[in-house]
């Protein structure tokens, strides 16, 4: 059903750190391997050797330069995929019910088989999170790995998606968000964790953790300086001689 | 957004057939026998033939019947419901038009009701999307209607009708363009809410996430130039507004001037259907550093 | 709005049939991977979670291997050149013919020449066979890509303290608050780099990035230091020049376990004039604190003096660290002498110069670890200072990057964070010192193997690598005069050298994933104008080309012969102790290769074709006394070789299994290793894990595993002896003597205390004509050339623009989607631009290796990475420009032959927009034809 569950039983979803990713796309193709070979049908590349290539994938690497009024400017990567809304537009435009939120965890899916490839989902997500592969004409998009995490044939650490199981600085975290006490609320509690395009009421749950205040050596003119220990290159040596006797 | 044939042709084709359908609903012109036939043969041409093109557009389009399933919530399943109905309503009122030459008024009522809706349906799928400022406003549904319903009253040649909804939809057309002008940033979305890192300064794009395109720049992110946005504009207001008002005013009644002014609405509703894709910006376009 | 309904959902599918685990290829790093396999096919790949270089994870190329395992661009056959050289037109032939072709090219040259063969070998994982392979063939003439990559990082590190970073060495993750990273880095050891940089980040640890592009890990650093590329040395030692100014030193470390306090021949009338004073047996004398006596270096409760001074034979010695302080206190290392030409504010450099001291030392902290030194001495805990360093590719790319990467160490010694718990570790089997490698050997005669290892670590001019007459001995002219320090070869000059027959001609060139005719080269039009080259009997220059690759890359087209190799997949390969190890500070390790799965083609695992090779050829490190097969392939040679009793390539599972690092042979040792996951690992015991170098216990358990065979504890060289010997020699001392020409540069080089000179480029080019930066670094989510053949990792870099600052970007009024010529002394390309703010205002950079020749890769001809992707190559030649002397001078460090590709220097103009790129070559023909339109990878849906 179209509709979205008035409450799910867990929200599960992602913590993105963005003071620890550095851009290096593992996420991106560990989905792609991932999900070609699972979920759904597979995720097609097109011209895949030719002069356009376009293929489909589920979770893409942007990165930004901010620029500050002082300062030097900062590059920031930028993982982007399916945020699971609380509220999903996805949803809710859809006209078979192919699309819908899981009342059990909150996960938003694509039944594939429902899926009439009209691509209203893509146009009311403001994330960018679903791609219509081109080859199936069915919508694809991040599924949380439903198919890793609660998959009794994989070894119990190793339930959790692919993209948070290969991320090898460890930016991407995996958990419950209706827990208060889980891994991914205390995270975003303590480093305040954020909302994408909150004015689009989306009510994502994927939280990203903002980069660190960068800088500051320079900022901060007052940072502590270095006194010599003598003035000349002999008052070193004295300095050295009293201080060996010292150690 | 991406301007696709399928869904300009559908939606231009099927708001001038709804909007033909209506106007024969109501018994505006009252005709039975061939004409009544004519008549219905091209609403149902251009309605029917605007939801096929629409089918174009879908990956899978055999599965298209389970679009009906979601009326509570899907405008796109609304849309479906209220055009079938529309349609086979205003058949069995066509039927009896063409072959027992009767008018069953409460019967066309309803099947004009039901054409409007659909059009209404039809706007308010794209009307729905706050992802796409520009759509997401009243005045989407109220530009589609009226121009169909414009449209529909020159093909039915109720002169006097076409005439006022005609300098309506143009009004609302200029002000749909005017005021859409504006609605991106009077929503306030910016790379830095996308993103998150407005507090630390102006954010922009670097690196796209991959050096070629893929399918949310190709459906979601369409750039147009603003001159010849603006040119494009005055052409589809000149063609599907100016132009069958000088015709309709001016030219005597006919078949040959209604044509005329059909016409002239159809390609100025082209334009301006197309310029409503092309114009319309998607949020998706801030994490591209593209609008 | 109802109940809610929801189809049901398999969660718990059938993931595979099946795992296999090996190792990964897909860059150097080496990881561990899960080879899920499915009805017999490679279905998925993911990190192999016990694996200790990865452990789990698993970077963008690794999780791309399915695509590059069914690449279209897989050579299929080998192939016999049909066309001209360079055409691309090929003829398939067996796998019988192709062996006779080599052997009867190569049999006659081992008979008469050996040096006639040139054997290079690129990305080669399996270097220890292939030199063993040269060394039985009896040919000088053999390198891997050390030499165009990271000598100076290897060389630097292993003659200042017996080790480097990357492989060598790692910082010490969990402990570390403070970590230092020059230059670009994502390059070598990325994966274990990301996961240091997560495990930092989440104890709150702080990272300064010294880089001119704040990309990549430059991006999460909290502190950015935009600096002018190849001034890094000279921020170094401006630090230095301040923390020693202020006293901010571990001189307690400097005294114990380096040559600070080690006596300096200070008269500079006398022949050793710089040379270290030394007992009798050799070792290094101190003066003893307790004693005022000079005492050898290793004595127990020695308390060496930093201060001493002491006469001996009316000759005055002073400590080493006496030279250093005088050094560097220096006024022309002050933050202000140096913040211009390092584009860095002198507050800044105190600031950081701050920063390190306060972390270094009022962060310090002790592990309850007692352990014994190598004098005997015992200590009851082992002090931490949680600062850290790391480099690679940004600092040692420069012609004075040597100098730059010894500047780098010394800076880490100082501090006393080295091998110290939260500073900087060594990986297994180092530390090891110079005196534990080879030097080079280079004698060779026909019919005979040459006279030992090719590569190893000069000690002084009688190391040389020269004939009798004083000339070169290698083709790639290392380890003489003009880059005595070339511990890895400079593959680099080969084909120049080969072409100009300078130091003399060749007869055939063997190389092995090598792309020496695209982006491997500088030069690059110039090197396939080499290979095509003909003399005037209509012969080519380089009359034969032997080249082995898995692919159709740029390089194939311009070989005679082509070997096939296998996908990494598809074949065996150890990664030995004795190559370049994948170990970990906190244990030894290697691994294995094997076919998880069969090729599909005629195509054979490289080093097997050149074991059979060696039986053909009669080497005598492939055949029993009667002449037959030593091995049967290089699986059996994993097994089977001993480089010293008890020694072979895996230390795993030798004997009877249990046996590690020394044993005897143990005919199922592949399957053990294949059961234990690919990989072998032995933990470093708690009382050996810090302080390694001085560490009995660390140095007991080296020898136990097999890494030396006795103890070989030293002291970090922070004067290097061998550089002086080079420099005295250029002063006029000793038999070998340097050629005239090279004198000067000899003494202004080899320094033996860390020094910084200006890039050589810059002396040749003027600013105002060239007056920005031009760097590459490779995409972390490509590996040199091999991405763009991998259907889903060349939609994240299918092209690579220039990025400009936005100093130039509005100078030149640039737009987006612009282009611009850019022009060096050597060349010009026609490329597009991008803007970048975070980017040294004078820098402009690219991604490496993205652009493509038309053709190659089983690419269409019009594929962005041919028409939107460039090389830097272009710009860059292997020589510098000449000086009117007559002699060819490479662009590469004086002191290693590193090849200097970011001395660069470039203008820039904006230009209209062209069709594609410039310069453009020729479309090859595909010896393997074009890929498939669609790709949809699934093995069972």
């Amino acid at each position: 059903m179209t509709s979205l569950p008035d409450q799910t039983e867990k929200k599960l979803g992602l913590v993105i750190d963005l003071d620890t990713c550095v851009g290096c796309h593992a996420c991106v193709t560990a989905c792609k391997g991932w999900n070609t070979e699972n979920y759904g049908v597979a995720l097609s590349d097109n011209d895949a050797y030719g002069s356009d290539p376009v293929g489909t994938f589920l979770n893409r690497v942007h990165a930004f330069e901010v620029q500050p009024s002082n300062g030097a400017a900062q590059t920031i990567h930028f993982p982007k995929s399916c945020l699971h809304c609380d509220d999903a537009p996805c949803v809710t435009v859809c006209p078979t019910g192919a699309s819908y939120k899981r009342v059990e965890d909150g996960i938003v899916l694509v039944d594939e088989d429902a899926c009439i490839g009209c691509g209203l989902c893509a146009w009311a997500c403001p994330y960018g999170a679903r791609e219509l592969d081109q080859s199936a004409g069915v919508m694809k998009k991040c599924t949380l790995c439903v198919d890793r995490i609660y998959n009794e044939n994989l070894p119990e650490e190793d339930r959790v998606p692919a993209c948070v199981r290969t991320c090898p600085a460890g930016a991407r975290h995996f958990g419950d968000f209706s827990d208060p006490e889980s891994n991914v609320s205390r995270l975003t509690a303590e480093r305040g964790g954020m909302d994408l395009m909150p004015e689009q009421g989306t009510r994502p749950v994927n939280k990203y953790l903002p980069p660190r205040v960068k800088d500051r050596l320079t900022a901060d003119k007052s940072a502590p300086q270095l006194k010599p220990v003598a003035d000349s290159p002999k008052g070193f040596l004295a300095w050295l001689d009293k201080t060996l006797e010292a150690l | 957004m991406h301007p696709a044939p399928s869904v300009i042709v559908f939606t231009v084709l099927s708001g001038l057939g709804f909007g033909f359908l209506a106007w024969l609903g109501i018994g505006q012109p009252a005709v039975t026998g061939w004409t009544a036939f004519f008549c219905f043969a091209i609403a149902y041409a251009l309605a029917v033939g605007g939801l096929v093109a629409s089918t174009f557009h879908l990956g899978n389009p055999q599965r298209a019947l389970k679009a009906f399933s979601q009326w509570r919530s899907s405008w796109l399943s609304r849309e479906a419901w209220l055009s079938v109905s529309a349609l086979l309503v205003m058949g069995l009122y066509a039927f009896a038009a063409v072959f027992f030459d009767r008018l069953l008024v409460p019967l066309g009522v309803l099947g004009a009701v039901l054409s409007v809706a659909t059009i209404y349906a039809t706007s308010m799928i794209y009307a729905q999307l706050a992802t796409v400022p520009r759509w997401n406003h009243w005045l989407t549904p109220l530009h589609m209607v009226t121009l169909a319903l414009a449209g529909g009253a020159v093909l039915a040649a109720q002169s006097m009708a076409a005439l006022v909804l005609l300098v309506v939809a143009g009004g609302v057309q200029l002000l749909y363009w005017v005021l859409g002008d504006r609605r991106f940033a009077e929503r306030g979305h910016t790379t830095e809410t996308a993103t998150g890192l407005g507090d630390r300064g102006k954010v922009r794009l670097f690196e796209p996430p991959h050096t070629g395109t893929n399918y949310l720049l190709k459906e979601m992110v369409y750039v147009v130039g603003r001159k010849h946005a603006q040119k494009l504009r005055a052409i589809a207001f000149l063609l599907n507004c100016l132009l069958p008002i000088v015709i309709i005013a001016l030219l005597p009644a006919g078949v040959f001037s209604a044509g005329l002014a059909v016409l002239a609405y159809l390609a100025g509703t082209f334009a301006s259907r197309w310029l409503f894709f092309a114009e319309a910006e998607h949020v998706v376009g801030l994490y591209y550093s593209q609008r | 709005m109802g109940r809610h309904q929801q189809p049901s959902v398999e969660t718990s599918p059938l993931v595979s049939d099946e795992i296999r685990q090996t190792t990964c290829y897909m860059c150097a790093c080496r990881c561990g991977i899960n080879v899920h396999m499915k009805d017999g096919k490679v279905a998925y790949i993911e990190g192999n979670r016990d694996h200790p270089v990865n452990k789990g994870v698993l970077c963008a190329k690794g999780s791309s291997g399915i695509m590059q395992v069914n690449a279209p661009s897989r050579l299929r056959a080998p192939l016999k050149r049909k066309g001209p050289r360079g055409s691309g037109e090929f003829e398939e032939i067996s796998w019988d013919e192709a062996l006779e072709i080599a052997t009867g090219w190569l049999a006659p040259i081992r008979k008469s020449a050996p040096e006639k063969l040139a054997f290079f070998t690129g990305r080669d994982q399996s270097q220890s066979f292939t030199s063993f392979w040269a060394q039985n063939f009896g040919t000088p003439n053999y390198a891997a890509h050390g030499g165009f990559c990271s000598v100076n990082m290897a060389a630097g590190g292993i003659y200042t303290m017996g080790g480097a970073f990357w492989e060598f060495g790692q910082p010490d993750w969990d402990r570390t608050k403070l970590f230092l990273l020059f230059g670009v880095a994502e390059d070598h050891d990325s994966n274990p780099i990301k996961m240091g940089l997560g495990k930092l980040k989440a104890h709150g640890g702080k990272v300064i990035g010294i880089n001119p592009v704040r990309s990549g890990y430059n991006a999460i650093a909290d502190e950015w230091v935009g600096i002018t590329p190849g001034t890094d040395g000279l921020f170094i030692l401006a630090l230095v020049h301040t923390l020693v100014q202020s006293g901010k030193i571990d001189l307690t470390y400097l005294s114990r376990f380096t040559n600070a306090p080690c006596l300096v021949n200070n008269d500079p009338a006398s022949p050793e004039f710089g040379l270290l004073l030394r007992d009798d047996s050799g070792k290094t004398l101190v003066i003893d604190r307790n004693s005022g006596q000079p005492t050898a270096f290793d004595q127990k409760g020695v308390k060496p003096d930093l201060a001493a001074q002491y006469e001996k034979d009316g000759l005055t010695h002073r400590t080493v660290f006496q030279l250093l302080a005088e050094k560097y206190l220096d006024d022309a290392y002050s933050p202000e002498a140096v913040a211009e030409k390092c584009g860095v504010s002198a507050e800044r450099i105190r600031a950081i110069a701050a920063e390190l001291a306060r972390v270094a030392f009022e962060e310090a902290f002790e592990l309850d670890q007692p352990w014994t030194d190598f004098r005997g001495d015992r200590h009851e805990k082992m002090p931490g200072r949680p600062v850290s360093f790391h480099a690679m590719r940004g600092i040692s790319a420069h012609s004075n990057g040597f100098q730059t990467c010894r500047s780098l160490h010394l800076l880490q010694i100082l501090l006393g964070t080295v091998e110290v718990p939260g500073g900087f570790r060594f990986k297994p089997p180092y530390p090891k010192p110079v005196t534990a490698h080879p030097t080079p050997h280079c004698h060779s005669e026909p019919d005979c193997p040459l006279d030992g290892p090719h590569l190893g670590f000069v000690r002084g001019p009688d190391d040389l690598a020269l004939k009798k007459d004083g000339t070169p001995a290698r083709i790639d002219k290392a380890f003489t005069w003009e880059n005595p320090m070339s511990a890895h070869g400079l593959m680099h000059m080969v084909i120049s050298n080969a072409h100009a027959g300078d130091p003399y001609r060749i007869d055939t060139l063997f190389l092995y994933m090598a792309n020496m005719s695209w982006n491997s080269s500088m030069n690059t039009k110039g090197v396939m104008e080499m290979l095509t080259d003909k003399d005037e009997d209509g012969n080519y220059v380089i009359p034969r080309i032997i080249y082995s690759d898995a692919y159709s890359s740029e390089m194939v087209a311009y070989a005679d012969l082509i070997l096939p190799d296998t996908t990494y997949l598809e074949r065996h390969d150890c990664i030995s102790l004795l190559d370049r190890p994948i170990c970990e500070a906190d244990a030894a390790a290697d691994a294995i290769r094997w076919p998880v799965i069969e090729p599909d083609r005629d195509v054979r695992g490289f080093q097997s074709v050149l074991v059979d090779l060696g039986v053909r050829l009669n080497l005598p490190g492939f055949i029993e006394e009667d002449g037959s097969a030593k091995y049967r392939d290089y699986a059996d040679y994993m097994v089977n070789h001993q480089r010293r009793p008890g020694i072979g390539p895996l230390a795993g599972f030798r004997g009877d299994g249990t046996e590690k690092g020394r044993g005897e042979v143990n005919p199922e040792q592949l399957d053990r290793y294949i059961e234990n996951g690919g990989f072998f690992v032995e933990h470093v015991p708690d009382e050996a894990a810090f302080y390694k170098p001085w560490n009995s216990a660390y140095q007991d358990w080296a020898v136990e595993l097999g890494f030396y065979d006795k103890p070989q504890p030293y002291l970090f060289e922070l004067y290097s002896e061998p550089m002086r010997r080079f420099q005295l020699a250029a002063e006029g001392h000793g038999d070998r003597q340097p050629p005239d020409h090279l004198r000067d540069r000899i003494k202004e080089t080899f320094e033996p205390l860390p020094v910084w000179y200006p890039p050589l480029e810059d002396a040749h080019v003027s600013e105002a004509d060239y007056p920005v930066h031009a760097l590459t670094q490779r995409p972390m989510a490509m590996y040199h050339s091999w991405g763009s053949q991998n259907a889903w990792l060349r939609q994240i870099h299918g092209h690579n623009p220039l990025y400009v600052p936005t100093k130039i970007w509005e100078e030149h009024g640039f737009q987006d989607g612009d282009w611009a010529r850019v022009t060096s002394l050597h060349g010009e390309i026609v490329v597009p631009v991008a803007l970048m703010a975070a980017l040294n205002e004078n820098t402009v950079w690219t991604w490496n290796a993205i652009g493509k020749r038309k053709g190659a890769w089983a690419l269409d001809g019009d594929a962005p990475e041919s028409t939107k992707g460039f090389l830097l190559n272009h710009l860059i030649n292997e020589l510098l420009p000449p000086k009117g002397d007559g002699l060819r001078w490479s662009n590469s460090d004086p002191v290693t032959g590193q090849a200097a590709w970011f001395d660069l220097r470039v203008r820039i103009e904006k230009t209209g927009p062209p069709d594609e790129c410039s310069p453009a070559f020729p479309e090859l023909r595909s010896p393997v034809g074009k890929g498939p339109k669609t790709v949809r990878q699934k093995v069972r849906p």
